[in-house]
Order: structure tokens, then sequence, then C-alpha cells
């Protein structure tokens, strides 16, 4: 099972032998993980960037609508719902990629696939009810950090998505090769971070932003 | 059909871009020509257009800062001319012309010159230090190369296409709103960031992870060079502060493109938002740039001091703590925006302390110079410029750091004279410094030290001449970016200040002289040992140029300054008799994901730009059908059989020893 | 327009800070750049007399000082920094001899309005101030980000639509100054400069009067005049009916200034922006 879980590159992780030790360059599958680390931990800054906006604008509507009028709490829970049963399935689909089951994996991915599109389909019937009632980005100030910010998170799951079709395409084609597998765990990897982020959106925009 | 775009997009009754433009398009048609009659096209795909290999990468990074830097020294003589002129008078530039320059200017020396240039050194030298292959991950290398070399396309575009920004180097809103500048100016300048800032937040990933998880054996984080910690400080910058760039640019286009309300005056938008967010971008971005000079200036003074570097401890400490304290003190950039005294003394403390590491560098790099043997080779030439000429610019940093000098001093002559001090004498110098001295690395020959001396000089006294002017006018209360001026007292300094650009000017003139040169006497100036300074790191263990995989065996570190520990040890051991065992390399095959990826990049910003919708559908599509080819390689790597491993560093062996046991102990 | 030749206190207290800070700093500095020569030149390879020391890279003493050295110039001058904040704080009133004058500024696109409101008179492009009297400014823009700033007065404070920034100086000595914008705002950006004319108190009250007899008034509409942009070579006073104009433009009741109108028809948005109101 060694080359199927996140292989260290020698049998002394926490390089207790010291110093003298040191073994040289980690694996590929090591490199390539911590590498795609590093860009999720950049993508958070980019969200960052974005809350704080959202947060610096908050009170500015323009004398128009605010999030307490705006937002409907039940609506939100289920897409929440939905995109967290996603992350689950997608695990799903890491454990079946471990095990090198190309069935389990094809339909795991398939229901993430879905999931993820139901997310899209309520959170984009959200967006043009708020347009239709003119409480659209061009509105408001607060309006405009509002859609930039769930909407970037909405793009990065169009991406997701983007992503996930083709990664099933190449299992399809070419099977588990350890090119694939590494990019299957970057996959993963992006689309757990994606609910972490959303976590965050639905606590500091429609939870708080409901609140009295 | 083309959207904005029509012929009235070309500036046709303005001669000096349609000069230019017709100048270097005729350069580049002559070029190209040249190139494809010779034959060299093949090679030129294959060898550096599609190269992963690192150290192509890094050259061309660097042949790119080169070129945009005529580019972008150009604005700065024209707006150095037309201050020394305007006095009563409307000079030779109109104010959108002008205003044009000075923009262009501070962006592409930003953007496509000092980024470039680090970025590129640390591409070409850092695998080598570290004693490994390449970096983590090589086609993504080139990826990120291309897309910066789109951005700079996109800037240079719109001196002939268009216009470009008219706000400065930082779009600051309402100004670069679409009401106030309706023009294609600042579009062009977002897209152009948003495109190469991918580039470089690539570049950061990868040489973080380079630096982390790719070490050769025995290399612990203690034992790296000191170029390769400013490396991973620098990095670890750009990966946490580009984001922000990112999101902040993406705001004013939705603004522009959508009716956005970020930064607007009206509907709630807050200018001073785009302030804050821009400059805790921008304050780490300058630490960014001046970090790898540090580092190169550590290599080159222990280099060439004979010595190790002192108090390297220290060193990383003071290194690491500049990282962090970087993302504390962005507000120093906007005292006057009236944030209340708590605030501005607060930030305005924090840009203080930022000053003790950076005074603790400069101390443990003249105590490396104390007990040492000083060759005063251009590098160290540099080196020395440097010092004196950063301390000068460090000292005036702190002064207006003080917020109640700030308010006399924000956006005056002064201020510029401050950021260019530390800029040229700081990230430039340092840049030429690792410049001449990789050199002979990458290329196998040394530069021709006469011009390179020639070059120094009269960029250092140029230098002088062309910004201590500019203080002294700051302290006359003019401010920057003006295309005349009525206060006779300004001119005199301006005129001198316009000589000094004049000296730079013969500067960089020797500079050119210098590369053709040293390409034309490059079998006199030939280093056949790869070790043409004596150095004291891994790079200068291997060939010059090295060979594609770098090293034949990976080398064992056992301490600080790797190489110097070898020679010594190998001298002791009077050089080593016994042959390693060969392996076959794998090494990654060269793909054109990058240039294509950034073809499309290029056509989708210029569509952006002129709002051509249909072609940035082409070009999203073509960019993502480049990834999905990429992904379906089958074979991304190739083989090098272990005989011709062997073959190649044996030649490499030979020539060296024959040199060094000629020479006796060096 | 010399930083360096102060005509108030808050210009004279910048300038106090100005001089200590490079005097604490360049005690530093010019012993280490005398240093950097020193052990080049001695250190040089060909000198053989000094001693090479090839295995020495590390002192704690010399650690010490070296961190120590930055570390107490910091602390000196964080000091003066947080005092001089506190002390100098735009906003902070400033005392002065008789009643003080309270000016509204408005930034244009490219000029400058200066509004009396107590005196119910408005100037452009000039400002005549009593030598001696507090000046209570309170600013804000008419379209995008300036900077108002009189060199020899001292501090400088930016203007921005919908907000109002706060400045308090004092002129003492009488005399004709310049004051310019300090941040770029556009093409007509450098013609931004305006006269600066202090005057005896005894004379203030005949100038106000003589320039209340002004036969322009300023009010919306001749505002809206101003506010286009245009670059403004006479110097026009004004007459003020309604001593609300200038919080009407502040808080956007007057819309911000229009930009510049595009020569070609094909250089227009083509999405266009739709703002709200």
């Amino acid at each position: 099972m060694a080359d199927t879980t996140m292989a260290y590159a020698d049998s002394d992780p926490h390089h207790v032998r010291g110093a003298l030790e040191y073994s040289g360059p980690a694996s590929k599958r090591i490199v390539t993980g911590y590498g795609f680390w590093i860009f999720i931990l950049s993508d958070m800054v980019m969200f960052s960037a974005f809350f704080a906006t959202y947060a610096v604008l908050l009170g500015q509507t323009a004398g128009g609508p605010g999030g307490r009028q705006l937002f409907d709490l039940p609506n939100v829970a289920i897409e929440t719902g939905f995109l967290l049963a996603s992350s689950f399935t997608c695990g799903l689909a890491t454990i079946a990629a471990d095990a090198r089951n190309k069935f389990w994996f094809q339909i795991s991915m398939a229901v993430t696939c879905l999931l993820g599109l139901a997310f899209l389909t309520i959170e984009g019937r959200e967006f043009a009810s708020l347009v239709a009632r003119g409480a659209g980005p061009t509105r408001s100030a607060f309006l405009s950090a509002f859609f930039t910010l769930v909407g970037c998170h909405g793009l990065h799951v169009s991406g997701g998505i983007l992503w996930l079709l083709t990664m099933m395409a190449q299992v399809f084609a070419k099977g588990f090769r350890a090119d694939i597998q590494r990019r299957i765990l970057c996959f993963a990897l992006f689309w757990h971070a994606l609910d972490i982020i959303w976590i965050a959106v639905f606590t500091v925009v429609y939870l708080l932003g409901s609140a009295a | 059909m083309l959207g904005k775009l029509n012929w009235s997009a070309i500036p046709i009754d303005q001669p000096i871009p349609m000069i230019t433009s017709a100048v270097v398009a005729l350069g580049i048609l002559v070029i190209l020509a040249w190139v494809v009659v010779k034959g060299h096209m093949p090679y030129l795909w294959e060898e550096w257009i599609t190269s992963v290999d690192h150290k192509r990468i890094g050259v061309m990074y660097i042949l790119l800062a080169a070129v945009m830097l005529l580019r972008g020294f150009a604005d700065a003589i024209m707006m150095r001319g037309q201050q020394a002129f305007a006095l009563h008078s409307q000079g030779y530039l109109p104010p959108e012309h002008f205003n044009q320059i000075f923009s262009a200017h501070g962006t592409i020396m930003i953007f496509f010159v000092a980024m470039p240039f680090v970025i590129g050194l640390m591409n070409l030298v850092v695998p080598l230090q570290l004693g490994v292959r390449d970096v983590a991950f090589p086609t993504l290398n080139s990826v990120g190369f291309w897309l910066t070399a789109t951005g700079a396309l996109l800037v240079n575009i719109s001196l002939v296409i268009g216009e470009f920004a008219r706000t400065g180097w930082l779009p600051y809103p309402p100004l670069s709103e679409l009401t106030y500048s309706p023009g294609v100016g600042v579009d062009y300048y977002l897209w152009s960031l948003e495109i190469s800032g991918v580039g470089t937040l690539v570049a950061g990933i990868n040489l973080v992870t380079t630096v982390l998880k790719l070490r050769t054996r025995g290399m612990t984080l203690l034992r790296m060079p000191m170029f390769c910690w400013t490396t991973l400080a620098s990095n670890l910058l750009i990966v946490a502060a580009f984001p922000i760039l990112t999101a902040t640019l993406a705001m004013l286009i939705l603004d522009r493109y959508f009716g956005f309300h970020f930064f607007t005056n009206e509907a709630g938008g807050n200018m001073m938002m785009f302030m804050n967010l821009i400059w805790a971008w921008g304050h780490p971005e300058v630490y960014i740039l001046i970090l790898p000079a540090f580092g190169v200036f550590s290599e080159v003074v222990s280099t060439f001091s004979g010595k190790p570097l002192f108090g390297y401890r220290s060193m990383v400490l003071a290194t690491m703590a500049i990282c962090v304290i970087s993302f504390m003190v962005w507000l120093h950039h906007f005292f006057t925006m009236g944030a209340g005294p708590d605030v501005n003394a607060i930030f305005g403390i924090a840009s203080m302390i930022i000053a003790v590491p950076t005074g603790v560098k400069i101390y443990n790099w003249l105590f490396t110079m104390y007990g040492g043997r000083v060759r005063f080779a251009t590098p160290m030439l540099w080196s020395i410029g440097f010092m004196v000429t950063f301390i000068i610019g460090g000292l005036t940093g702190v002064l207006v750091a003080v917020p109640p000098a700030d308010f006399l001093l924000h956006n005056s002559l002064f201020l510029v004279a401050h950021f260019h001090n530390v800029i040229i004498g700081g990230v430039l110098f340092g840049a030429f410094a690792g410049y001449t001295y990789w050199f002979p690395k990458a290329f196998g020959f040394r530069l021709h030290e006469g011009f390179g001396k020639a070059a120094f000089w009269f960029w250092l006294i140029g230098f002088y001449v062309a910004f201590m002017p500019l203080y002294a006018v700051g302290m006359l209360g003019m401010t920057r970016r003006m295309q005349h001026y009525d206060v006779p007292e300004w001119r005199p300094w301006l005129m001198l200040a316009a000589f000094g650009a004049v000296l730079i000017l013969i500067g960089i003139v020797f500079q050119v002289l210098q590369l053709v040169v040293s390409i034309r006497q490059r079998d006199e100036l030939r280093d056949r040992t790869g070790d043409p300074w004596h150095g004291r790191s891994l790079e200068w263990a291997t060939a010059s140029p090295p060979p594609v995989f770098n090293f034949a065996i990976p080398p064992v570190v056992r301490g600080e300054d790797a190489y110097w520990a070898m020679k010594t040890h190998a001298r002791r051991q009077d050089l080593e008799k016994h042959e390693p065992e060969y392996e076959d390399i794998e090494m990654p095959r060269n793909s054109p994901t990058g240039f294509v990826c950034a073809f499309f990049a290029t056509v989708m910003g210029f569509a952006l730009i002129w709002h051509i919708w249909w072609m940035v559908a082409a070009g999203l599509v073509g960019a993502f059908a480049t990834f999905v080819a990429f992904a379906w390689r089958d074979h991304d790597e190739y083989v090098i059989p272990a005989a011709e491993v062997a073959r190649v560093d044996r030649a490499n062996l030979a020539e060296r020893r024959a040199i060094l046991g000629a020479a006796g102990s060096a | 327009m010399n930083i360096l030749d102060p005509q108030g206190p808050i210009g004279a207290a910048d300038k106090t800070i100005l001089i200590d800070s490079v005097a604490i700093m360049l005690a530093i500095v010019l012993p280490t750049i005398a240093a950097i020569f020193a052990f080049a030149f001695w250190f040089r390879a060909s000198n053989t007399r000094a001693r090479y020391r090839p295995d020495w890279e590390y002192s704690g003493r010399i650690e010490l000082v070296v961190w120590s050295i930055p570390a107490l110039t910091v602390i000196l001058l964080g000091g003066v920094a947080w005092i001089g904040s506190h002390q100098l704080d735009p906003a902070t009133p400033v005392e002065g001899t008789g009643s003080p004058v309270r000016i509204q500024v408005v930034s244009l696109d490219w000029k400058w309005l200066f509004i009396y409101p107590d005196q119910r008179i408005a100037t452009v492009n000039t400002l005549t101030v009593p030598a001696g009297a507090a000046l209570r400014f309170e600013l804000t823009s008419g379209s995008v980000m300036n900077a108002f700033f009189i060199p020899q007065f001292g501090s400088m404070i930016y203007t921005m639509n919908g907000m109002v920034t706060r400045l308090h100086l004092r002129a003492d000595n009488e005399g004709d100054y310049q004051g310019l914008s300090s941040h770029f705002s556009g093409d007509g950006f450098p013609d931004m400069l305006f006269d600066v004319h202090v005057i005896s108190p005894l004379a203030f009250p005949d100038w106000v009067a003589k320039t209340a007899r002004s036969d322009q008034v300023l009010n919306a509409e001749s505002y809206g005049k101003l506010a286009r942009q245009t670059v403004e070579r006479t110097k026009p006073a004004f007459r003020l009916d309604d001593p609300r104009l200038f919080d009407a433009i502040a808080t956007q009741m007057i819309p911000p200034g229009p930009g510049p109108k595009l020569t070609s028809e094909a250089a227009q948005s083509y999405i266009g922006a739709s703002d709200a109101r």
C-alpha cells in the first residue's frame, strides 16, 4: 500500500535522525501535493482580499437593500448541503483511486459533479432573482462585494467541475497512472478547499448578514 | 465584430510612438528574418522556446528584463528631458502623452524589468545551489515565464494600438474608473498585469516548493547558501501578496467592465479601500524585489572576500524578519490620507522596525569583508556601490516613515528620489552584480571586465547626478508627475538630473558593448573550470555551462559553503581519485505548453481590452485545450543513459583537473 | 515653496522633526559608510599587511552591537514618530490670534475652489488669509483624489469625493506664497497651482467685503460650470449665496464632476456603465 498513500521519502518522516541524515529531494507525489497546497494557500489569500472588501463595504447599500432583505437562508442551507455532500463523494472517489477501482471512481466523481452542478444551479438562480429584483451588483458597493465574493467561489466551483470532467476522461482513457493519481490528489485538495471557503462564505456573508 | 477596435486606435498624429513602433517592428522583422534564413529556428524552438530547463528559462527571464530595461529607460530619459525644459512651457510632450510615459515607465520597470530579473536569477541559480536537477515544476516554470512575456507584450502593443494608462503605475480610483479614464489605457494595464501576475504566482509556488522540498542530501535548511534563503523569503512573499493584487485589479476590472461599485465615487464605492488593498500587495512587492538582491550580495561579498558570510544565522533571522514585517507596514504609503495619529504612528514605527534587520545585513556584509582578501572584480564593485547607496536610500526611507516628515514630503520628488535610491541602488545593482557573477556559469565565458567596470562607474555616478538633485527639488516643494511647472528655482536641479540620466545612458551603452565584445572574445574569456571566481557554493562545482542534468551524481553536503568544503577536502585528498557510479538520469521533456498557453493568453488579453468577446471565448477555449493536451501526454520524461552521463562528466572533470592541476593549489 | 523655509508653526514643527531625524540617522550612517570604504580598502587582496582570517565568520559581541545600533536608532526615532504624529496630526486644531477662519476646500478638475462659509465668499485658485489666525480647513473633492499642499505652511492632506478631511494651519508672516496639488489627478494636474496671500488681520475684513461685492455668484449652477474638466487660467472670486454648498458637495447631493468626453464614437464603452444614483 506504500504507493497509494502519501508515501514519505524515507522511513524517518520527522527527521529524528537529525541533520546529518537529511536524505535529499522528496518524492514526486510529495512535491506535487506540497506545491498544490501552496497554491491553495495563495488562493485563500485572494479570497481574504474579497472577504476584507466585503467587510468594509457591508454597510454601503446606497439606500438599497442589505443582506437582511435579500438572503434566503433555507436556500443557502440546501446548497450548502449539496456542496458538503459533494466533498464526501469526492472523498469516496479518492479512496476508489487509491484502490485503483475505476468503476467506483467514475461513479463517485459523477455524483460529485452532479452535486456541484446542483450547488451552482441554486446559486445561479439566487443571483438571477437578485438581479431581477433590482439588487444586482451594479446597485451598490455592498452588492458588488457580495456578488464578487460569492461569485468568485462559484467560478472556482465551475472551474473545478471542468477539471473533474477532465479527470474522469483521463482515468477512462489511461487508467490510474502515477501522474494521473497525482492530479487526482490535487483535484481532491482543490475541491475540499472550496468547501472550506464556502463555510467561511456562508458564515460571514449569509449567517452574519441575516442576523439582527 | 472587432469590439471597440478600429483604425482610429493607431495614433498616427503622434510622431514619437509611430516612429518608435516602426523602428522596433523593423528590428524584430530583421532579427526574425536572420534567424529563419540562417536556419536557427529549429534550434530556438527546441532548445529555448519549448525548454523547461530552469537554466534556459532563467536566461530568458533576464533577457526579457534587459530588453524592457531599454524601453523603461527610454521613458525615463524622455521624462527627464521634458522636465528639464518645461518651465513656463509645454515642453515637447503634451500632457496626454507625458502621463502615459510616466505610467508606462513605472509599470515596466517594476513588473517587466525588476521582477523578471530577480526571478530569472533565482531560476538560474537556485537548483544549482541546492544540488538538484531542476525546480519542482519545470513545465509550470515555462508557463510562468511565457505569461510574464505576454504581459510585457501587451504593454508594448499599447504604444501603437490604443493608449496606455494615464494614472501612474498604480491606477488609483476614481481617476482609473471608467468615468475619468474612459479609454483603453487602464484596461491594457489591468489585463497585462492580471496575466503576468499569474505567471509570477506560478514562479512563486515553484521556488517555494523547490527550496523546501528539493535539496540535495545533507543540505539542511541551515546549510543552504544565503541566496536560497532570500529566494525562499521572497517567494513566500510572492505567494502571500500577489493574490491580493489579482483580487484588487479584478475589482477594478469589474467596476470598469460591468459597472460594479467597489471604488467608484457613487453608490458607496470606497477609494480608500483600493489604497489599502493595493499597498497591502505593493509593500511586500518591494521586498520581493530587494530580498533576492540581498542574496546576491551575500554570495558576491563572501566569494570576493575569500571568507564565509559573517553571521549566517543572524542573516537568516534578519531575512525572515524582513519577510514577516513587510506585511505590516503598508499604510506608510498614504499617511496623508488622514487615518489619525495612532494609526499613522503605529505604521510609522513598524516601518522603522524593518530597518533593523536591514541594517544588520549591511553590518554583516561589512564584517564579511573584515579579515578577508577583497578582490574588486565588477560584481564586487556593484556590491560596494550598493552598500553605500542603499544606506542613503534607507535613511531617506526611515525619514519619510516619520509621519510629520511625510506630511511635507509625500508624493514629492524627494519620495521619487528615495524609492529610486533603493530600487536602483538595491535591486538593479544587485541584478547587475548577479548578472556579471553568474554569466560565466550560464554561458561558459566571462564578461569583459573593462567594459563592466566602465559601466559600473557611469551607472554609479550617473545615479547620484540624476537623483540627488531630485531630493533637493523635492525639498523645494516640487511634486511628482508634473508635465510642466512655473517655479524657476526648480529648473537647475531638473537640468542636472537630466544630465545624470545621460550618464546612466552611457553606462547602459557600455553594458551593451560589454555583451557584444564578450561574445566576440568568448574564447579568450572562456571559463574552463566552471569556477572562475573561486566560489563557495555548489553551482561552481558544475561545468560552465552545466550539463542539462546539472550534477552527474547528486552531491552530498556536510556543512555550509558546500563547495568550498569540497575543494578544501579534495585538495587535502589530492583530488578525487576514484570514479563514481553513474546511473541513468530522467529529465523532463521540453514542451510547447508554456508558449502556446501564452499565445492564447495574449489573444485573450487583447480581446478583453478591446471588448472583442468572441475572441475572448476562443482564447479561453484554446488555453483550456492546451492544458488538456499537456495533461494527455504519455511521455513527459526522457532518459539520459548512464554512459552518456559518464561521458559528459568525465570530459568536464578532465578539463577541470588539467587547469587546477597545472595551477597547483589555488 | 521651500519646505525648509516654513512660514507657520506646523511647517516649522514638521521641519524640525525632519532635520532632527536626519541628524540622528547621519550619526550612524556616516561612520558606517566610512567603515565600508575603510574595510574594503584595507582588506584589499593586494594589501599584504592586512591579516587574512579565512575562518572568522561569527562574533557574539559584534552581533550584539550590530543588532543594537539599528534597534536603538529605531527606538529613538519611533518616539519622535509617536509624539510627532500626535502633536502634528492634521486634524488637531492650532492656536491663533483673532478669530479662526473656516475655509472649505474643494479640489476640482483642474482647479481649487476655496469657500469661506462664514464670510459668504468663494475664490478659485487664490487663498487669502489673515496672518496669525488659526485656519480651519475642511476639504473634499469634486471628482478624483487630490492633495492640498502649501509647502511653506506645513502638512498636506488628501481630498476625496464623498468625504471630508480636516487640516489646521497657521500662517505667521504676511506675504505671497504658493500651494499645489500633490496627488496626480489627470491631464490638467500641473496647472493646479494656487496663490496664497497672507495679509494683515486688519486688512482681512476689507478684502472679504470687497470680494463679497463680486458680481459672480457661486451656486449649484456656477459650481457645475467649474466642475467641468478645464484648466482655470483666471482667478475668479464669487459671493456665496448658500453656505451649505460645501456640505452638498461633500455628501454627493451635488454629484461628482464629469470625466472627459471621448473624441471618437468607437472609443465609447461597449457595455456602458450603469451607475446607481
